[in-house]
């Protein structure tokens, strides 16, 4: 068995799926966001939206033109074996998911300016690694939009404030991104840890399903009231104004330092693209998020 | 809230009849220009060159286009719109000098373009981020390229578009922007929402 070969294959599958076919979470998300919402120019932008979705899937074509950055999660079994096949695989099929789907070249080297032309560089695509028990290796792809990226910030608030700093953070980093984003967005926030261990789970709870708030219940309600929170701002859908700003929130933390108060914004698009699958150890394949299309 | 459907050439007349909130579909050509091809048109302009083609009553999209290409055919595969702020520098000159109509894009722009398209009759139609499949759909032709050297995101593209829209008219020839009516309204609105989550400032 050749796990290159198959994470290769994997992987392709997975860019496909999440460029192409936005996951069902998000798309109910922005349903109901179109049947609430109230202003007539914001309605308008929702349909837009979701024509565009539906045409995508249609013509088998990216729902947005910018790919974005590509990134992979790997959740690898402790005993799956040839795991250092892995990276290569990755890269080959980043390569081969630009030529073939086509992805929009976005890999520049920030010193030349040079486009690599085929999405990958120094560090990228990313891989984010976590070893886990078993013998099965999960992949995950996620292609981040670069309108929503260049909105994402990291804090170091005031410990004595706690938690109310922190929701003001959020909301400031809502108002000041406004347009820029391609609203309604999806929040993913986080704190402790560190300047970077912040902005990584911050990042990471955007591949939650949106139906998905926090098992706990303090961080549930922060969840929700940040979500009503932000939709009150009436920046509105691609800010022409309106009730939906963003689709959902989500929130994770790490403990921290006593003198410190790291916290963490990252935003993503409604072009809100992950997929997931599964590879076990006798080479059958599951997908996670999308039916294999 | 109005739907408006024009052809392009679309006169001044006609253009001054939209306001913010409208809605307007474009018929006809539009031509797609970002950072590089907005320098070089300006500076076609200062020489007294001509540029390949009249742009007046057409709308101008800031747009980098993903393309393909077949024998000599191309072909416009994703046309979302591009942040409209990095043309701001030029837009105002823009408008002046070559007449187009209606600017597309998305995010929206600044004082001096919407001074410039209220002085000289024009709108910005803002086109939904993202929505790219939704804009090559409405690409019937793409009936040329200029500038090809300044890369094919750069490029000024000459698109035979049908009912290229929605664009939500976001600021109109009257001096309206919407953009900016949001943003002031969400700052106006700010001390209620950290009132709601419980926060003293
Ligand atoms: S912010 Fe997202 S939806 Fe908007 S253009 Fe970028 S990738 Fe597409």
């Amino acid at each position: 068995m050749d796990i290159g070969k198959i994470v290769e294959d994997v992987a392709f599958n997975l860019l496909k799926q999440a460029v192409i076919y936005l996951p069902d979470d998000v798309k109910q998300a922005l349903k109901k966001a179109y049947a609430e919402e109230t202003s007539d120019t914001g309605k308008t932008q929702l349909k837009a939206i979701l024509d565009n979705v539906e045409l995508a899937e249609k013509y088998k074509a990216p729902v947005c033109q910018d790919t974005g950055t590509i990134i992979f999660y790997v959740k690898a079994g402790s005993e799956a074996k040839d795991l250092d096949k892995i990276e290569n695989a990755l890269i080959n099929a980043t390569r081969k998911a630009t030529k073939e789907i086509p992805l929009r070249p976005n890999s520049v080297d920030p010193f030349t300016q040079k486009n690599s032309g085929d999405n990958t560089g120094r560090y990228i695509p990313f891989l984010h690694w976590e070893i886990v028990p078993g013998n099965s290796i999960e992949l995950t792809a996620m292609t981040k939009g670069g309108g929503s990226e260049n909105v994402c910030v990291t804090g170091m608030l005031v410990p004595g404030e706690g938690i109310n700093g922190l929701k003001k953070f959020v909301i400031d980093a809502v108002i000041k991104a406004g347009a820029q984003p391609c609203p309604p967005t999806i929040l993913g926030m986080a704190i402790g840890g560190g300047a970077d261990i912040s902005i990584k789970l911050a990042k990471k709870t955007l591949l939650k399903p949106l139906n998905e708030s926090n098992p706990n219940p303090e961080i549930a309600k922060l969840e929700r009231d940040i979500f009503e929170a932000a939709n009150m701002t009436g920046i509105g859908p691609m800010g022409l104004g309106g009730k939906t700003t963003v689709l959902g929130v989500h929130v994770d933390y790490a403990f921290r330092h006593p003198a410190s108060f790291p916290a963490a914004v990252a935003f993503n698009c409604w072009a809100a693209r992950r997929a997931s699958a599964r590879i076990n150890a006798d080479g059958t394949i599951e997908y996670l998020t999308h039916k294999i299309k | 809230m109005a739907v408006y459907k024009f052809k392009t050439p679309i006169s001044e007349e006609d253009i001054r009849k939209l306001k913010v909130n409208d809605v307007l579909y474009v018929t006809g050509t539009i031509v797609t220009a970002r950072d590089q091809a907005h320098r070089r048109a300006l500076e076609f302009f200062k020489q007294g060159k001509p540029l390949p083609l009249n742009l007046e009553g057409l709308a101008v999209f800031h747009c980098g286009p993903v393309v393909s290409k077949e024998g000599d055919k191309w072909t416009a595969v994703a046309a979302g719109p591009t942040t409209s702020t990095r043309m701001d520098i030029f837009e105002d000159e823009f408008i002046k000098n070559f007449k187009v109509r209606v600017v597309i894009g998305k995010g929206g722009m600044g004082k001096k373009t919407t001074d410039a398209i209220a002085k000289y009759g024009a709108v910005y139609g803002a086109f939904t981020g993202g929505a790219a499949i939704l804009a090559a759909r409405a690409i019937k032709n793409v009936r040329g390229v200029e500038w090809l050297d300044l890369g094919t995101p750069e490029a000024m593209w000459i698109f035979e578009v049908e009912e290229f829209g929605p664009l939500a008219v976001a600021i109109d020839s009257h001096g309206n922007n919407i953009f900016t009516d949001v943003q002031k309204k969400v700052e106006e609105g700010k001390q209620r929402i950290y009132q709601k989550l419980g926060l003293t400032t």
